[in-house]
């Protein structure tokens, strides 16, 4: 018979102590949890590696400096079909982010007015975009981008298409628009609008400092975009109008001159800014209710105005309330924007997609899908952290 | 001694009425209408644009509409044409099951209001045996849609049209929320590894679309498991929307877990109980309970989501929606087709949010 072994306080050890004991249980757990991943990661890769292998595809991002062979129609960076792979995905991010953008300025535009319009004491108004918001939370987004899509490649032909003042037309292909012209000069109107922004944001520091020690108040805002809008204007004409706008002309076939707007990015905007939108008006509606009636009260018993009360008052407590869901409604709706491959907008997802289809390099091309979307969401939830921290030191 | 002046009448002086332009219609309107000049020009404009809206809309879907007939060519006025709804019904509800074997969809469809009962409302009658009859539910349900034990075996590439977003959703939401609380319980876990390997999974699904999560179940998984396990392609949807919810579920049960005070945790412990039988008996009910109107909304987003389905071929609701509009019998459709599937998904989501909405007032009153 063997002597059971000691443990360090001398007792016996006891193989049913390592599930009483909370500690060593504790132990046990992770090390079978760890095991288990271990197993299923093991059995994942030598099933990856024995089917790679029996495909006869090579693993590795070496694919990204092939030609790639296929066309993009909207592009924001030049590409042609003889570019490699890797440009392909970069046009296609670059799309991403395009739609993106112009969602996100849009859906907070619209959220931000139906969120107070809701709130609106006008019966009418607030029905009406209750109704809007209700139904556009409530039908799939991607019903509603087929739909835009539908409805816009439904245009009449480009031989009849629908004139917007003889300077804008829209047809099955999209909208075309009359493109600017940069001619010499224009560069100091640009440089003039950098400056009035940044003589505008000074002007507003000296206005609050000012305001602080003397209690004087000074329009910095109106004062503020004048300087924004009037500088380059003024510069404008100075230089003899330096901006000259490329009109489209209907020709036999299409259109010459100006620029195009693809129906497939009309149609993902326009959902996914209304769809975002009507979330965003939700959150913007819960952020105003959030601040306690009390405020504004107090702040018209201090003699403020009701704009100076919502500007001043309501609105910076609200925000504390607001900002948070609505950076999260913007990562949705960039996830969102993948949809697009549903009606061949291309995006990261779509051309991903095709070079997969093309390359079989199936993993690689997942992969960077995960990591681009990964990495976006860890960034705004970077941002979201800081935001908190920012104003948890505003709050007493 | 001072006597302060008095005008005294016997009777009592009657209150007069509120002014006119304040009670009553006008006065309704006035204060929710007209209430200033920019109130009116807005309420003025909206007027207009839904005089302009409504009755054309009446007009196209009701009064000029086409209801009868075999193919778009039978559509000859300018109203809308509702023909394909009597030809295609079947299509949009059971995609292409078999139509001598769609009663077992419609009995499971029926059955599914018995078992979400005992779950949703209070007060069922038998909410003990109906509780019961919700955990065997599912493999009820499989076995009616799929078959076997008598019933003739359905494969899963014939589910279609609504009756594939429902399964879908309903598997995903059910499947997901074992996997569910044991994330949030891992999240919330004093054990590193544990912790960290729930926060990784919960991040890493939460931070992709699911569109991406559909076409790794589409190209990835069959590259992972060996060549003889092959899933069908129903099977392998569901496997990654559950991961998908579960992802979301767990931080709606993790914010259910929060809500409970700290109270209730320590009281557990001083009652001597166990990590498990405190959470099992004292904390996870009270906060699955309060997590009720939040698993609601998962389902709603997923039952949307379940539409995302078409990218990988699957032929939802919308699959046939599309499928039709481009059909030559139907082309230029898509207005039709797609105003009744939204209007569908409408109906569903709404309902559903208004009752987690409602769901959420009884227990918010039921704490305090």
């Amino acid at each position: 018979m063997s002597t059971p072994a000691l443990n360090d306080k001398g007792e016996q050890f006891d193989v049913r102590r390592l599930l009483t004991d909370e500690r060593s249980r504790g132990i046990v757990l992770q090390l079978a949890v760890l095991l288990a991943v271990a197993l299923v990661i093991a059995f994942i890769t030598s099933n990856t590696l024995a089917n790679l292998q029996r495909a006869g595809l090579a693993s590795g991002f070496g694919f990204l400096d092939d030609t790639a062979f296929f066309d993009i129609n909207q592009k924001l960076i030049d590409y042609t079909s003889q570019s490699t792979f890797g440009r392909a995905l970069v046009v296609g991010f670059l799309n991403t982010i395009l739609v993106s953008a112009l969602g996100i300025i849009a859906a907070t535009l619209i959220g931000f007015s139906a969120g107070v319009l809701r709130l609106s004491p006008n019966w009418l108004i607030s029905r009406v975009v209750t109704a809007y918001v209700e139904f556009t939370r409530n039908v799939p987004v991607l019903l509603q981008i087929i739909f835009w899509w539908a409805t816009l490649t439904a245009l009449p032909k480009v031989r009849d298409s629908l004139s917007l003042g003889d300077a804008a037309f829209l047809n099955n292909r999209g909208i075309r628009l009359p493109a600017p012209i940069f001619e010499p000069g224009m560069e100091w109107v640009i440089g003039a609008a950098v400056v009035g922004i940044v003589a505008a944001v000074i002007l507003g520091r000296w206005a609050r400092k000012r305001q602080d020690q003397t209690g004087q108040i000074f329009p910095s805002g109106w004062a503020g975009l004048g300087l924004i809008i009037g500088l380059p204007l003024i510069v404008y004409f100075l230089l003899g109008q330096p901006l000259e706008w490329d009109v489209p002309v209907r020709k036999r076939f299409n259109f010459q001159g100006g620029f195009n707007i693809t129906p497939e990015l009309i149609a993902l905007w326009l959902a996914l800014a209304t769809y975002t939108g009507a979330f965003i008006s939700e959150i913007v509606r819960s952020g105003i209710l959030s601040v306690s009636r009390g405020q504004s009260e107090a702040a018209f018993a201090l003699g403020l105005r009701s704009n100076q009360t919502m500007r001043m008052i309501v609105i910076p407590q609200a925000l504390r309330v607001i900002i948070p869901p609505l950076t999260s409604q913007y990562l949705n709706l960039t996830k969102n924007s993948s949809l697009a491959v549903a009606i061949g907008y291309q995006d990261l997802v779509s051309i991903g997609g095709t070079i997969l289809f093309q390359s079989g390099q199936t993993l690689e091309v997942v992969g960077i899908w995960m990591a681009v979307y990964l990495s976006l969401s860890l960034l705004t939830s970077a941002y979201m952290n800081w935001y908190n921290k920012r104003i948890a030191l505003v709050e007493r | 001694m001072y006597e302060p002046f008095h005008r005294t009448t016997d009777d009592m002086l009657r209150e007069r009425p509120a002014p006119a332009a304040t009670v009553g219609v006008i006065g309704w309107l006035r204060t929710n209408l007209f209430a200033g000049w920019i109130n009116t020009a807005l309420t003025l404009v909206t007027l207009y644009i839904l005089w302009l809206a409504i009755p054309s809309f009446i007009g196209w879907a009701f009064i000029d509409a086409q209801l009868a007939g075999n193919d778009r060519f039978a559509c000859t006025g300018d109203g809308a044409c509702w023909a394909w709804l009597d030809q295609r019904i079947n299509q949009f509800l059971y995609g292409f099951y078999p139509s001598e074997e769609t009663w077992r969809v419609n009995i499971a469809f029926v059955l599914l209001f018995p078992a979400l009962a005992p779950w949703l409302m209070e007060n069922v009658p038998g909410d003990r045996y109906l509780r019961w009859f919700s955990v065997a539910y599912p493999v009820i349900a499989t076995i009616l849609l799929v078959g076997g034990f008598g019933l003739e075996v359905v494969q899963t590439d014939k589910f279609g049209g609504f009756m594939l977003n429902l399964t879908v959703g309903l598997a995903g939401i059910v499947l997901s929320l074992p996997i569910g609380i044991v994330l949030a319980l891992g999240r919330q876990s004093r054990l590193p590894l544990i912790r960290w390997f729930s926060i990784i999974f919960i991040e890493a699904v939460r931070g992709v679309p699911l569109i991406t999560l559909l076409f790794v179940s589409n190209i990835i998984l069959p590259i992972f498991l060996p060549p003889d396990m092959a899933l069908d392609s129903v099977i392998r949807v569901i496997v990654m929307v559950t991961a998908f919810a579960s992802a979301y579920m767990a931080e709606v049960i993790r914010g259910g877990l929060q809500a409970i005070p700290k109270g209730q945790y320590e009281a557990a412990q001083a009652m001597g109980l166990n990590y498990s039988k405190a959470m099992r008996l004292i904390i996870l009910p009270q906060a699955l309970k309060i997590s009720i109107p939040g698993i609601v909304n998962t389902f709603i987003g997923l039952f949307k989501d379940t539409t995302l389905v078409i990218v990988i071929g699957l032929f939802d609701i919308l699959g046939i929606a599309n499928a039709m509009v481009s059909n030559p019998d139907w082309l230029g459709l898509s207005t039709e087709t797609y105003v009744v599937v939204a209007l569908f998904f409408f109906s569903v989501c709404f309902s559903m949010s208004r009752y987690s909405i409602r769901l959420e007032r009884r227990l918010d009153t039921d704490k305090r």
